[in-house]
C-alpha cells in the first residue's frame, strides 16, 4: 500500500461538484426565499453527515438525533431571545428585560441557567459542549453496558420523546409548545432581512463543508477502519486490544455535535426553535434523509437531506395531506429497493459506466479495436 | 497447590463458572510454563472453549483465580487483558470482511489502540515492514490488498493467526485452528503453528489427535468441566479414564 493523498480523485471531484452546487448553482438559480429554504434543508445535512459516521460507519443507529439538533438550536435561540428582550423592547411586560414567554408564565426573574447565554462566546461553546456532554452520558450508560442495535435505537427514541415532553411541559423556561420565537438580531446584526439570510446561507455552507472534512478525516484514519471492523466482528476488535465502548461513545459524541451545529444554524436561518423539531418524528425523518442519500456516503447524506426536504416542500405545497404517505413510501422503497441509497445507486450503475467510457476514451487513439 | 510460582506464566486455580446453576467449568486448576504448548482436549461440552473465554475475559468467573504474570485476569477488562499479553483466536474464523488483509493486520498492530491513538495513527515504515513480515509468515503476501471477505476458509484462519502474531502475545490461545481445513491447508497450518509456538506459551483446543501429537508439550483432558487427566500425549493416551470417556469412542 503506497502513500495516498487525503482525497482520492473521485472523492475530490465529488466534493468539488457538491461545492459548485451549494456555493454557486443554488445562489444563482434560486430567489432569496428559496435559497433560505435550501439553507434550512442544509442544516439537516449536518445531522445526516453525523449519522453516516454513527450509523453507516459504526453501526450505531440513533433515532434521537433531533434531541441534539434541538440542543444546538435552543442554545442559539436562548442567546438570540435574550438579545431581543432588552428592557426597552419589553417595557410593556410586568417584568421588563426577560423573554416574553417567561413574563406570560408569571416568572419574574431570569433563571440562573439562562444567564450565561447573554454571552455569545458561551453560547458557541455551549452549542458544542452541551450535546457532547449529553451524548457522553447516554453513550457511557449504553455502550459500557454493551447495549446496542435495536435496543439503543429504542432508547434514543424514548429520549427524544422525553425531551419533547420536558420542553413542552416547562413552558416558563423553554417557551413550551410554541418554542422560542421572535428572534431578531445576532450581536446587533439583524438576521431577518433577505441579505442577512443569504449571508447566513453561506456561513451554513462553509460550516457544513468543515463538518464534511472532519468526517472524512475520521473515516480515513485508523479510527474509521476500526469502526468498520467493529461492525464486522466486534469481539475480534475487543480481543485485539480495543476498548470498543470508548470508540462508540466518541463517534456518537461527534455525530451529536454535528447535529447541534446544524440546529444552531437552523435557528439563525429560520428565526425560531420549537419542540416540533426535537421529537420522535423529526428524529426519524433525519434518519430517512441519511438512508435516502446512502448511509455509507458522506456526500450522499447531503444530497439525501436536500432531496427529501425539497420533495417535502414541493409535495406539501401542492398536496399537503399526501406528504406523510410519500415519506413513508420513500422509506420503504429505500429499504427494499436500494438499501445503500442514492450513493449506492451511483456506485452500482453510474460509476461503472463512467469508468467504462473513460477507459474507452483513453483506449481509442492507440487501440481502436478495444474500444467497442 | 503452588501459588505464584515464578516458573508459571499462567496459573488457573479452582476456576468455576456457573450458568444458571450449570457448572460449565468446575473447580479447574492448571499451570502453564513459558514456551509451553498445552493442548486441551475433551468431548463436546467438556468446557474447553469456556476456559479460553474465562481467561480472555469474555466470560466472568464465578469463583477461582486466573493469574497471568502477576495480573489477576478475572478482574480485568478484555482489552486490558490483551495489553497484558494474552491473545485469542476464535473457533470460527473472525476477520473484518469489509477491510483489506493489510488493514486487518494493521488494526491488530500493537499501537494506537486508544481513541486518539487511532485518530492520529500513521502507517510508518515500521508498521509496513511488520505487516509484510507477518503476511509472509501466514502465506498471504500476495493478498494484502484484497478484501478479507473473499479469502477461503483456511486463509481466513491464517489471517486471524497473523492478527494474533502481530500483537506478539506472550500467551496465545487457539480454538480449533485446523477445523474445517483441507489436508494441504492443515499441513501448512501445522508448520505455521510449529514455527510460532517457539517463542511463547500457547494453549490450543484441538480434536485432531495426529495434530495434537505433533505440537503438544503437555495435554490436559477435560470432562464435564473438570480436569480428567494431564501429562504427555503418551501418558494421557494410556490413562484408562481418558480412554473411557473420550479416546475409546
Amino acid at each position: 500500500m503506497t502513500k495516498t493523498s487525503f482525497l482520492k480523485r473521485d472523492e475530490a471531484v465529488g466534493f468539488a461538484i457538491l461545492a459548485l452546487i451549494i456555493f454557486i448553482v443554488f445562489p444563482l438559480m434560486l430567489d432569496d426565499f428559496r435559497l433560505n429554504l435550501f439553507g434550512k434543508y442544509l442544516t439537516y445535512a449536518f445531522v445526516a453527515v453525523g449519522l453516516v459516521l454513527c450509523w453507516g460507519a459504526g453501526g450505531i443507529l440513533s433515532l434521537g438525533q433531533g434531541v441534539f439538533f434541538g440542543l444546538g438550536g435552543y442554545c442559539m435561540a436562548m442567546f438570540l431571545k435574550l438579545e431581543a428582550s432588552t428592557p426597552e423592547a419589553t417595557a410593556i411586560q410586568s417584568t421588563p428585560g426577560i423573554p416574553d414567554f417567561m413574563d406570560w408564565n408569571q416568572i419574574s426573574a431570569l433563571p440562573i441557567w439562562w444567564q450565561p447565554f447573554n454571552s455569545f462566546g458561551f453560547t458557541v461553546l455551549a452549542i458544542l459542549a452541551v450535546p457532547a456532554l449529553f451524548s457522553l452520558i447516554i453513550g457511557f450508560a449504553m455502550f459500557r453496558r454493551r447495549v446496542g442495535g435495536v435496543y439503543f435505537a429504542i432508547i434514543t427514541q424514548a429520549i427524544a420523546a422525553i425531551a419533547t415532553i420536558l420542553i413542552v411541559g416547562q413552558q416558563g423556561y423553554t417557551g413550551g409548545v410554541n418554542g422560542i420565537t421572535d428572534l431578531r438580531t445576532l450581536m446587533g446584526w439583524d438576521i431577518r432581512p433577505d441579505s442577512a439570510k443569504t449571508a447566513l446561507y453561506f456561513v451554513n455552507a462553509v460550516l457544513l463543508f468543515a463538518c464534511l472534512f472532519i468526517a472524512m478525516a475520521i473515516r480515513k484514519s485508523k479510527f474509521g477502519r476500526v469502526l468498520v471492523a467493529m461492525r464486522d466482528a466486534e469481539d475480534r476488535v475487543r480481543f485485539s486490544g480495543y476498548d470498543v465502548a470508548s470508540f462508540k461513545i466518541f463517534i456518537f459524541c461527534v455525530g451529536a455535535m454535528m447535529a447541534s451545529v446544524g440546529g444552531a444554524m437552523f435557528t439563525l436561518q429560520v428565526g425560531f426553535m420549537s419542540p416540533t423539531i426535537v421529537g420522535i418524528v423529526p428524529s426519524i425523518e433525519m434518519v430517512i434523509f441519511c438512508a435516502v442519500g446512502g448511509r455509507h456516503s458522506l456526500l450522499g447524506a447531503v444530497y439525501g437531506a436536500l432531496l427529501v426536504n425539497w420533495a417535502r416542500t414541493t409535495l406539501s405545497e401542492s398536496f399537503p395531506e399526501l406528504w406523510l404517505f410519500g415519506l413513508g413510501g420513500l422509506f420503504i422503497a429505500v429499504v427494499l429497493a436500494f438499501p445503500n441509497g442514492l450513493a449506492g445507486l451511483y456506485d452500482d450503475y453510474v460509476k461503472p459506466r463512467l469508468k467504462l467510457s473513460r477507459r474507452n476514451h483513453a483506449a481509442k487513439p492507440s487501440n481502436p479495436q478495444l474500444a467497442e | 497447590m503452588v501459588q505464584d510460582n515464578p516458573n508459571f506464566i499462567l496459573s488457573v486455580e479452582d476456576l468455576t463458572v456457573s450458568f444458571d446453576g450449570f457448572k460449565a467449568v468446575n473447580g479447574l486448576s492448571f499451570y502453564i510454563e513459558p514456551n509451553e504448548c498445552r493442548v486441551i482436549i475433551g468431548p463436546n461440552g467438556a468446557g474447553k472453549t469456556t476456559v479460553l473465554d474465562l481467561i480472555c475475559g469474555r466470560t466472568r468467573a464465578t469463583e477461582g483465580s486466573i493469574n497471568f504474570k502477576g495480573h489477576e485476569l478475572t478482574r480485568m477488562r478484555e482489552d486490558q487483558i490483551v495489553h497484558a499479553g494474552v491473545g485469542r483466536k476464535f473457533q470460527t474464523p473472525s476477520v473484518y470482511e469489509d477491510l483489506s488483509v493489510y488493514e486487518n493486520l494493521e488494526i491488530s498492530y500493537p499501537r494506537g489502540h486508544s481513541v486518539f491513538g487511532a485518530l492520529t495513527f500513521k502507517r510508518d515504515a515500521d508498521v509496513n515492514r511488520r505487516i509484510r513480515e507477518i503476511a509472509e509468515t501466514i502465506f498471504l503476501s500476495d493478498m494484502l490488498d484484497e478484501r478479507a471477505g473473499i479469502l477461503s476458509h483456511g486463509q481466513k484462519q491464517w489471517l486471524e493467526i497473523g492478527m494474533l502474531l502481530i500483537q506478539d502475545p506472550e500467551l496465545m490461545m487457539l480454538d480449533e485452528p485446523v477445523a474445517g481445513m483441507s489436508v494441504a491447508e492443515r499441513k501448512k497450518t501445522a508448520e505455521l503453528l510449529n514455527r510460532i509456538i517457539k517463542d511463547r506459551a500457547v494453549i490450543v483446543i484441538e480434536h485432531d489427535m495426529g495434530f495434537v501429537a505433533d505440537i503438544a508439550t503437555r495435554v490436559t483432558v477435560m470432562h464435564q468441566g473438570k480436569r480428567l487427566s494431564e501429562g504427555s500425549m503418551a501418558h494421557v493416551q494410556a490413562d484408562p479414564s481418558v480412554v473411557e470417556v473420550y479416546l475409546g469412542h
